[in-house]
């Protein structure tokens, strides 16, 4: 059997703080294969976040702790040192993130920033390096790319701007194209042109993606696989199809039920998940969702594995409620009471 | 006193326009358009929507309806009464019944002050009751919008997004405003997290006949509090419609693009619609196109496009759209719209719209 | 540019006369001043004063007097001293002009260099004990009065300790022009230099510390990471260069008060003949030409280094250009 690409096994990561342990990220499993694009959602506190840039070993905070392992190609890379990694990074793997306003550098040009990013990694001159740069750009749908790539980063608007990120984290061709809520901070129209860019290159590059957002909707349309976090735990993992029409555990209900659609007619009333994400300092007894799950019982104050339940072995969740029951009860959730007329 | 039904706010052709300024004199070289003639009404117990994308200038036309922005241009009545050019003193008790509820929960609220006095900062400034009376009412705010009354003298950092959001919509409700303009209320907070407090906007409406001018970019969420919603772009208003009318059928172009770009949490539903991805980014507010604002990045652009300004005209009733090539529209629609066209070319302004396709 | 320079120019002017028109005032609302008497010299009798008081239109109103000062300053150049009629004005701090030039560069070129060096170390070694030293070091600097870092200094390389390998080659105070010998100018300076730059050190290498850090959990430096920089890169070629652009901005600022005569105390101490020598002595003599002198000159230095400290500014951050 082919090796996955990108394998995570439990890997915890805990940070140090005066007010406690803070578990940001809990045992989390995952894979991802070449090719694939694996959507992460989650909201504020779930972890998605630390767990990507602890992939990268971005996160340099001595109150840190990090265990479990993480397999690239085979080998862990949570054990080579720094400058291993640091060839990795960047070159292997790459990343991009939230805010384009602030990801780049405001005093250099746009064009030197990613030729810092090809030379680091690559040996070309000065010269090679700024056509790689200009051929990024134009990749990345910029248009006059020969002059922009002489641009300041204010001198771009915000699409653009990200776009010039993805340039920059594509110029070495990275195996995994990690992205932290790309689009977050972009109005809808945008947010369009870049999912569908994304989705473009990552054939055209030959990268997976690992794309992290909040956002249901943006990864129904790019992703092939789906990770559920919640409080630093995966609670529900499996091909898209399978979490948009046959979701297990009820925080994805939740997520699914909660958000207004323009596909479907109009709701009286929301669902909303009562309650607040919980601390991560002192979680919840048992399984951590249980103090806002309407569907609660006494097995859940112990914690669930992770586990496959229904018939796609490659479909896993954490959540003790029997399969059959849960196909009853979840409708009212997700679909909620329609509108009078 | 205005009757159910009539309009609470009315803004006539009003325009935003902030000078750009150079040269040693500091004279005016150019302007951001940030709202450019823009006309619409709401209705007592009304939710507005009011939906766009950055640089549209809702959030300049939010704060100028209340006078946090001086108009360049136009006319605001507030239940009936005209507020544009009234003076500080005038405007004062008329700010206790318009209130706004702000984006960012973590900056709008003064982080070195508690809740209470922060809550209480309106009662206090309209000198509203006495001190005791005052703190009653704050535990009173607080209760309404789903906080404790212990809550009363801690600070905004010891609260998450959400109940930041609640505490400022515990102020702007202090003083009973009768409108509430809410700028992006809910988008800097979780989705689980937002439908709660979409809920709670909407009983808060119901309970105290509050009237919303609700400033959103997710169409999603415009459409679930929204009576009626109202599209910007580049400044103009383009189209205006009822809710559910709007979604069905949309007339204008780029109302068509904004919703097709909403992604949809359905995964084959999301592969079989036809989704209209618009080409290049909004134009700058300072040299806005010519013509139709929109014209560059429609795909249904003619010539008259670039030429001729579209007019804001009426095709079926409640439903005004500003396109020369409408979409989804009937012969009848299309007579009525070109009969008002004919009005406004007769005042110079533009040509009867032909319909798309 | 040019309307850039037309306004700080006019600036410039209208500062030049707010300040001279002000101490102007001072000087003749200051009890006891009679410059009549100073220029008249010993056991002067009445007859004496009040010739001089006509001789050099010092019975005049006070506007024509400014006037009359003025003229003499700029356009004819041959303004006297009130107190040694010899000493031509202008002449004087001219010649002054080099000593403190000398002297601010020099100890410029050294707390830049130092500032920036342990401003870096502190970060690169934050959370071990080299940056609680380094700052606290740099705190013992900021808080010596550099009047009395100076007399000691003196006192140990002068006298106690004159005569040890250390300090023998120690010249006495005093000033070589550098034309002169080049050699004894450097030796007559390092105490100097290194007096007033302790100062400046400190208070450099902290506030580049400060930048520093807060610069380090901004979003490019996390993306300069994740390009897969060496530390070394990410701190001077993203963290260093955005903190330099507040360095560069006080640096300028203080470089041009210290041009301007700020350096004072230490000329004094170190009797250097500068600018701010001239400036001390007159104002104790209370020698109303030469103090209106240095006045101005030290306000069109900070005024220039203001505006350069401006172009500058926007030379680092091109954020501020004009589109």
């Amino acid at each position: 059997m082919a090796e996955h690409l990108l394998e995570v096994k439990n890997l915890k990561v805990s940070f140090r703080t005066e007010d406690g342990v803070v578990k940001a990220v809990d045992g989390v499993s995952f894979t991802v294969d070449q090719g694939e694009v694996l959507g992460i959602v989650g909201e504020s506190g779930s972890g998605k976040s630390v767990t990507m840039m602890s992939v990268m070993r971005l996160i340099n905070d001595p109150n840190m702790r990090v265990e479990g392992e993480v397999l690239y190609k085979g080998r862990d890379i949570m054990q080579l040192d720094e400058s291993r990694m640091r060839e990795v990074r960047g070159s292997e793997m790459a990343m991009i993130f939230q805010d384009p306003m602030t990801s780049l550098n405001p005093v250099y040009r746009v064009g030197d920033q990613i030729v810092e990013a090809v030379v680091t990694h690559q040996t070309l001159d000065k010269k090679q390096a700024r056509a790689r740069a200009v051929d990024l750009l134009k990749q990345v749908g910029i248009p006059h790319a020969e002059s922009r790539v002489d641009d300041f980063p204010h001198q771009f608007s915000g699409g653009m701007r990200q776009r010039a990120m993805i340039a920059m984290a594509l110029a070495n061709n990275p195996d995994i194209l990690i992205a932290d809520e790309p689009t977050t901070a972009l109005d809808v129209t945008i947010q369009a042109q870049l999912i569908e860019l994304i989705d473009n290159l990552k054939d055209d590059f030959g990268s997976a993606v690992v794309l992290i957002t909040h956002d249901l909707g943006v990864v129904a349309e790019i992703a092939d696989t789906i990770g559920v976090m919640y409080a630093g735990r995966v609670v529900e993992f499996g091909e898209k199809r399978q979490i948009f029409y046959d979701p297990q555990h009820p925080y994805t209900w939740g997520l699914l039920g909660s958000i207004p659609r323009l596909d479907r007619p109009k709701l009286d009333r929301l669902h909303s998940i009562k309650g607040m994400p919980p601390s991560l300092i002192n979680p919840p007894q048992g399984c951590k969702f249980r103090p806002r799950c309407p569907h609660a019982f006494e097995r859940c104050m112990e914690e669930p594995e992770l586990a496959s339940h229904v018939d796609d072995r490659d479909h896993l969740d954490r959540c003790w409620i029997d399969v059959d029951t849960k196909r009853a009860i979840r409708t009212k959730t997700i679909h909620g009471e329609t509108a009078a007329a | 006193m205005s009757t159910n039904g009539a309009p609470l706010l009315e803004i006539e052709n009003v325009k935003k326009y902030f000078p750009i300024r150079k040269g040693l004199l500091g004279r005016e070289v150019a302007r951001v358009h940030a709202v450019d003639d823009v006309s619409f009404s709401v209705r007592d117990g009304e939710t507005l929507g009011l939906v766009g994308e950055s640089g549209c200038g809702k959030s300049t036309l939010g704060r100028t309806i209340l006078r946090l922005l001086e108009p360049t241009a136009g006319d605001i009545r507030f239940d009936g009464r005209s507020i544009a050019k009234l003076g500080r003193r005038q405007l004062r008790p008329l700010r206790r019944e318009m209130q706004m509820v702000f984006q960012d929960p973590y900056a709008s609220l003064n982080p070195r002050k508690r809740v209470g006095a922060i809550i209480g900062a309106p009662l206090q400034i309209h000198n509203v009751g006495d001190g005791k009376e005052q703190k009653k009412r704050v535990r009173e705010l607080l209760e309404i919008v789903g906080l404790s009354p212990e809550h009363y003298n801690r600070f905004p950092h010891e609260f998450s997004g959400g109940q930041r959001q609640r505490i400022g919509v515990a102020r702007a409700l202090a003083l009973r405003p009768k409108l509430i303009v809410a700028d992006e209320p809910v988008s800097a907070l979780d989705v689980s997290i937002q439908s709660q407090m979409l809920n709670l906007l909407d009983d808060l409406q119901t309970e105290f006949h509050l009237t919303y001018v609700f400033i959103a970019h997710d169409l999603g969420v415009v459409r679930h509090v929204s009576d009626r919603i109202a599209v910007m772009y580049l400044g103009k208003l383009v189209e205006l419609a009822p809710g559910e009318e709007l979604y069905a059928h949309p007339i204008m172009p780029y109302t068509e693009a904004l919703l097709s770009a909403v992604p949809i949490p359905d995964p084959d539903l999301s592969d079989q619609r036809e989704r209209i991805v618009l080409q290049g980014d909004v134009p700058s507010p300072i040299h806005p196109p010519s013509g139709c604002r929109f014209h560059p990045r429609c795909r249904y652009m003619t010539d008259i496009c670039k030429q001729v300004e579209p007019p804001l005209v009426e095709y079926v009733p409640g439903h005004l759209a500003a396109c020369h090539h409408p979409l989804n529209v009937d012969g009848a629609a299309l007579a009525r719209a070109e009969a008002q066209a004919k009005q406004l070319v007769q005042a110079g302004v533009s040509a009867a719209p032909e319909p798309h396709k | 540019m040019l309307t850039f320079i037309v306004r700080r120019t006019i600036g410039l002017v209208v500062v030049l006369f707010a300040i001279t028109v002000l101490t102007f005032l001072i000087f003749f609302a200051t009890p006891g001043i009679d410059p009549a008497r100073q220029l008249a010299g010993r056991n002067p009798t009445p007859q004496t004063i009040a010739a001089i008081k006509h001789q050099f239109g010092l019975d005049r109103p006070l506007p024509v007097q400014y006037a009359l000062m003025m003229k003499h300053l700029f356009i004819s150049r041959d303004l006297v001293s009130y107190g040694n009629q010899a000493l031509k004005v202008v002449p004087a701090i001219i010649a002054a002009t080099p000593v403190t030039l000398s002297l601010v560069i020099g100890a410029a070129i050294i707390w830049v260099v130092f500032g920036v060096l342990l401003g870096l170390l502190a970060v690169v070694f934050k959370g071990t004990f080299v940056d609680p030293l380094i700052m606290i070091l740099a705190l013992i600097g900021i808080s010596m009065p550099v009047f009395w870092l100076g007399e000691v200094l003196n006192l140990i390389t002068q006298d106690r300790l004159h005569n040890t390998f250390l300090f023998h080659w120690v010249p006495p105070l005093g000033y070589v022009p550098l034309t002169e010998d080049p050699w004894q100018w450097f030796l007559h300076l390092i105490i100097p230099w290194i007096s007033l730059s302790i100062l400046y050190i400190g208070f450099y290498a902290r506030v580049l510390r400060a930048n520093l850090l807060d610069v380090q959990n901004e979003d490019y430096v996390r993306t300069a990471r994740a390009k897969g920089l060496t530390e070394r890169n990410v701190l001077v070629r993203h963290m260093l260069r955005t903190s330099m652009i507040t360095f560069v901005s006080l640096f300028g600022l203080d470089f041009g008060v210290l041009v301007g005569g700020g350096a004072l105390l230490t000329e004094v101490v170190f009797g250097l003949p500068g600018v701010g020598l001239l400036t001390y002595r007159s104002l104790v003599a209370l020698d109303l030409p030469v103090i209106m002198a240095t006045v101005i000159y030290g306000a069109f230095f900070i005024t220039i280094a203001n505006a350069m400290v401006d172009v500058l500014y926007a030379r680092l951050d091109p954020r501020i250009r004009p589109a």
